[in-house]
């Protein structure tokens, strides 16, 4: 589809208002065409042509609007700017830069202001790197700016033909300037407009096969999600989707983080603002804020720009997979947009489908995931978008429409638990419920960058905890001094697993992120002791002198502390010697 | 302003009048009756044929013949500085025999909402001296933190103590409350009112009084009206404002309502679909924007029907504020005040405003492992009644006896009891803990352990 410039502007008549949802008639528009809205010009879609009537959702406060105040047609579809100035930017769901808001309407969003979603007066130092002769097509890279410590590549627009190029100039331009020429006259500037219920093509999809490494124990180590992939966070409130969140935007390995809060809390997005650019890129030793995009629509903002959110940062997600980069977008929370499709469903009287939702709820979904991926860019490049939604179901009930249509789609699921963040077991992601299907395709990553041994180790890790859960029904029932010996050890082991390897701290400035290297330590060092627990156990020791063996107590401390080595080898050490003391004895 | 005798039919609290003039959405509309009394309405659906109008009071008296004017205008409240003291109906008339509020602004009660750009992060550590709240579940400035309580539970009193003991320490700023009742009877009312007048604190307070024969539709612009004054009073005048809003319950109840009367599709439990957007024009207000002197922090109250977390209004409330303080039936019972369950409750803006500068550098830890112990102790308290106590590990039998010792000493406290956050609510955790053996505390690290740790402090 393509954005139609040349279609007129045409005059209509607002008709009735109740709440969001306005109808206008007289106007000659197309689904999802753009209008301005009454005297005020406020911003709109056409979601519905009903004979005359056009049925429009507004992306702003419609109080105080009458019948008969003018409705035009831009005759485009709602569309995001993609340029250089993208990076570091906080925008409202319709890619209205929240500080240039603040600027020109003070410290309230009040309406009918536009504001362009990239500056169009800051020049940008452009770098060709085509030649005056090349056949370009669209996608192929004309050249580059360098943005924040990231290189924005500039590219044919995927929506315009390509062509021999007549003349491109390195230097200073805005975005609007033009930078190169084709013989048959087209223009190339550094900026272009993507509608964004449009996703852009890509030459192909691929099948990811490398983690997205995040520095979260429990997601790198049992259930990780890969680069292109998708993932779902589905937790009653409470439960830490949004610090998981935050820490996947802060720590993901991956180069540009697009994060969405979509109808969340506005000193929610408030801490992530003043967060972000004290935070340091572990990587690069950049602020974290340069790799990254803020949309934030919290949820006293129009529930109209809130469903639109999604598609704004999903698009500017694509836009720098273009570029060969690998994006991670978050969004938080996706049942808030399921809710803005049900408010505006309702408010156009259609059908409801299961618990008020529209009927389109699922194909809206699954949609939306499908962005993600692993591809092959336009210009033969690599890049993925990798989607890790929020899901918030009510009551915490995971049989709700928008959790079951979530996990129908996505590769890895990662429970919250109530109970786990009530003991402040954090993050409380149960490791019982969770699952990531991508465990087959990542297998080959572990083994060569990480070790050989490592596959095993998680299987084994897995198996404990899984046991434990059994055990623990039996220990509610008769007590643990009941259970068989080896048994009582396994707990004890689980314990561990919990307690130093599941739980992490992400207010500890060490703790908060731990790398690949770390995480097998720490297990090794765990199994470690549960070798020796097994080996002392057969050899007669009793299981409550292995269960109180000293050294053990010390593994936590080694999150806490940067270079761990050598406290870790002095634990073992001291561990090793205990079982040796505890062997000759028995 | 031209009237209109159009009306033609009344349904519940709405009218549907024809044949108007181009009629502005959420205008305010005055409803002449015959006896020439006149009763206040808002616009919710407007369109060239068919205007229907929400009315604030009873529909009693109103008829066809009624004349209805639409002001052209949203509904605005007049402020003034002379509003602390003041006695206000849940519409905003002054109930307490005094003069009427002399406007110094006319204010838009639906409030536009706050750019995230322009706010500050609140970090400001509120002391509450209830123990429960200061130590496990703090509140800081610019916090939307609610009491989930239910029928038969003390959630007003824990509400007056807060309202009566919340100060920053040491800071000697501007302080107000504004206080928002949603269908309390008149009882509760009244307790409400003795508690202000006892402790000097309507001075300094602005109370909004919907009772439980008001006209339920009434409620849905009292906590507007309230949270238009808090605004005013902290943006305006440079105060730090405490919005206390009860029962959020009723509050909904009337939104319920309203949507049954327009014939709308119910979501859950016959709740309007918008709700959440609707709370959320509510809760979202709290907060603190750079630049500006004052704050607006809220503590909205709700009942929970039949006691249940997962009903509509606390499950959608729990999702806008920044956590939540549960009071509990079961510690009800055993006769403790507060009875705030810590387990459940959580206060998400917590780690903004504890540490180092703000409280003291071991709270979140002292916190945390408070937490792990209490939840330990309290799972093992179902495996006692299955087995008996005799059968638990000498290190299960101290978890557990930390439990009753938390709930005893902890949580229990007097209802003017005001703690300090130091030496009254984290030295007495530590004291807590100490009954633990010290390999135990594995959320601590050493160096703060040998720095609070009652053993270590002795020497």
């Amino acid at each position: 589809m393509e954005v139609n410039e040349e279609q007129k502007t045409t005059a209509g008549v607002l008709k009735r208002i109740a709440g969001p949802v306005v109808t206008a008639v007289g106007l000659n528009a197309h689904m999802y065409d753009v209008v301005k809205v009454g005297n005020e010009e406020l911003m709109g879609e056409v979601i519905k042509v009903d004979g005359d009537a056009n049925i429009i959702q507004v992306y702003e406060n419609t109080t105080g609007l009458r019948p008969g105040e003018p409705v035009s047609n831009t005759g485009l579809s709602l569309a995001v700017e993609l340029g250089p100035g993208l990076l570091t930017s906080i925008y409202d769901g319709i890619q209205r830069p929240l500080e240039v808001l603040v600027e020109k309407m003070g410290s309230f969003i009040e309406r009918g202001v536009s504001a362009p979603g990239i500056p169009r007066d800051k020049k940008w130092e452009f770098k060709a790197l085509a030649k005056v002769g090349d056949d370009v097509s669209p996608g192929a890279i004309l050249g580059e700016v360098q943005e924040t410590n990231i290189v924005h590549r500039i590219m044919v627009p995927p929506n315009m033909k390509g062509g021999r190029i007549a003349t491109i100039t390195s230097g200073s331009f805005t975005v609007e300037e033009t930078i190169c020429t084709l013989e048959d006259g087209t223009e190339f500037q550094m900026m272009h407009r993507w509608p964004v219920r449009v996703p852009r093509p890509v030459m192909e999809k691929k099948n990811p096969t490398i983690p997205l490494i995040t520095g979260q124990r429990i997601l790198d180590g049992l259930f990780p999600i890969a680069k292109g992939g998708t993932a779902a966070i589905p937790g009653p409130f409470g439960s830490g989707k949004t610090v998981t969140q935050q820490q996947l935007a802060k720590w993901s390995d991956a180069e540009i983080v697009v994060y969405i809060g979509c109808g969340e809390r506005g000193n929610e997005m408030t801490e992530v603002l003043t967060e972000f650019p004290e935070l340091e890129d572990p990587k690069s030793g950049k602020p974290l804020m340069e790799r990254t995009i803020l949309i934030a629509n919290t949820s006293n903002m129009p529930v109209a720009a809130r469903e639109a959110s999604v598609y704004t940062g999903i698009t500017i997600a694509e836009y720098f997979r273009d570029m060969g980069y690998d994006v991670s977008l978050m969004a938080d929370s996706t049942s808030r947009w399921a809710e803005a499709m049900r408010e505006i469903s309702s408010r156009l009287e259609e059908m409801p489908g299961e618990e008020g939702y529209p009927a389109y709820l699922a194909a809206r979904l699954s949609e939306f995931y499908e962005r993600a991926g692993l591809v092959t860019t336009l210009a033969g490049a690599s890049g993925s978008v990798s989607v890790i939604g929020a899901v918030s179901p009510p009551g915490g009930d995971f049989s709700e429409p928008v959790t079951q249509n979530t996990l129908r789609i996505v590769k890895v699921f990662w429970a919250l638990d109530a109970k786990l963040s009530q003991r402040r077991h954090f993050p409380a992601i149960n490791w019982l419920n969770s699952y990531s299907l991508y465990l087959d395709t990542l297998g080959p990553w572990y083994d060569t960058e990480v070790s050989p041994e490592w596959n095993p180790l998680r299987s084994w890790a897995m198996e404990v905890l899984q046991k434990e859960a059994e055990l623990q029904e039996i220990v509610q029932l008769v007590g643990s001094d009941a259970l068989p010996e080896t048994e009582q050890i396994t707990i004890e082991v689980a314990r561990l697993i919990r307690e130093v390897f599941l739980q992490q701290n992400a207010y500890d400035a060490v703790d908060t992120f731990c790398e690949m290297k770390k995480q097998y330590d720490m297990m090794k060092a765990i199994r470690s002791y549960a070798d020796q627990s097994y080996a002392a156990q057969a050899a007669g020791v009793s299981p409550t002198q292995i269960i109180s063996i000293k050294a053990k107590n010390d593994l936590p401390q080694i999150k806490f502390v940067k270079d761990y080595e050598p406290m870790l080898d002095g634990i073992l050490k001291a561990m090793e010697s205990e079982f040796t003391t505890l062997r000759s004895s028995a | 302003m031209k009237e209109y005798r159009t009306i033609n039919r009344i349904a519940g609290p709405l009218l549907f009048v024809e044949k108007t003039e181009p009629i502005g959405y959420e205008e305010l509309v005055n409803i002449t009756l015959a006896d020439g009394s006149v009763k206040r309405g808002q616009v919710l659906d407007t369109s060239d044929e068919l205007v229907v109008v929400q009315v604030f009071e009873t529909t009693t008296g109103i008829g066809r013949d009624s004349g209805v004017r639409f002001t052209g205008e949203a509904i605005k409240m007049p402020v003034g500085r002379e509003m602390l003291g003041r006695i206000l109906s849940g519409g905003g008339k002054p109930i307490d025999g005094g003069p009427e509020i002399v406007p110094e602004k006319r204010l838009d009660i639906t409030g536009a909402a706050i750019n995230p750009y322009a706010r500050s992060s609140p970090a400001d550590f509120i002391q509450t001296g209830i123990s429960t709240i200061d130590g496990t579940n703090t509140l800081v400035r610019g916090q939307k933190l609610p009491i989930f309580s239910a029928a038969g539970l003390p959630h007003n009193n824990i509400a007056l103590q807060i309202a009566r003991q919340a100060k920053v320490p040491g800071s000697t700023e501007d302080f107000a409350v504004v206080f928002a009742a949603m269908g309390i009877t008149k009882e509760e009312a009244n307790a409400f009112m003795q508690d202000f007048e006892r402790t000097g604190a309507l001075e300094r307070a602005v109370v909004f009084l919907n009772l439980a024969d008001d006209p339920a539709v009434e409620r849905i612009i009292t906590p507007r009206l309230a949270l238009t004054t808090a605004e005013y009073l902290a943006y305006d005048l440079g105060m730090h404002v405490l919005v206390i809003l009860t029962d959020m319950t009723n509050y909904c109840e009337a939104l319920r309502q309203i949507g049954a009367a327009r014939e709308e599709v119910p979501g859950r439990r016959g709740y309007p679909g918008y709700m959440y957007t609707d709370l959320a024009g509510i809760y979202e207000r709290a907060g603190i924007i750079k630049g500006k002197k004052g704050s607006v922090t809220q503590i909205p109250i709700l009942t929970m029907p039949g006691d249940d977390i997962t009903h509509p209004i606390p499950d959608l409330t729990g999702y806008i504020t920044e956590g939540q303080i549960v009071v509990s039936r079961e510690l009800h019972r055993k006769g403790i005040y507060p009875p705030i369950n810590v387990l459940p409750s959580l206060s998400r803006l917590m780690n903004l405003g504890i540490g180092k500068g703000h409280t003291r550098e071991d709270h979140k830890k002292v916190s945390d492992q408070m937490y792990a112990a209490y939840a330990e102790g309290n799972d093992l308290r179902g495996l006692v009644a299955i087995v008996g106590k005799d059968a638990l590990s000498e290190r299960d039998r101290m978890f557990l006896e930390f439990a009753d010792l938390f709930e005893q000493r902890f949580v229990r406290q007097g209802i003017d009891e005001d703690r300090t956050i130091g030496e009254g609510t984290l030295d007495l955790g530590w004291d807590l803990l100490s009954t633990l053996p010290v390999e135990q505390l594995s959320r601590i690290d050493r160096e703060l352990i040998e720095k609070y740790h009652p053993k270590f402090r002795a020497k």
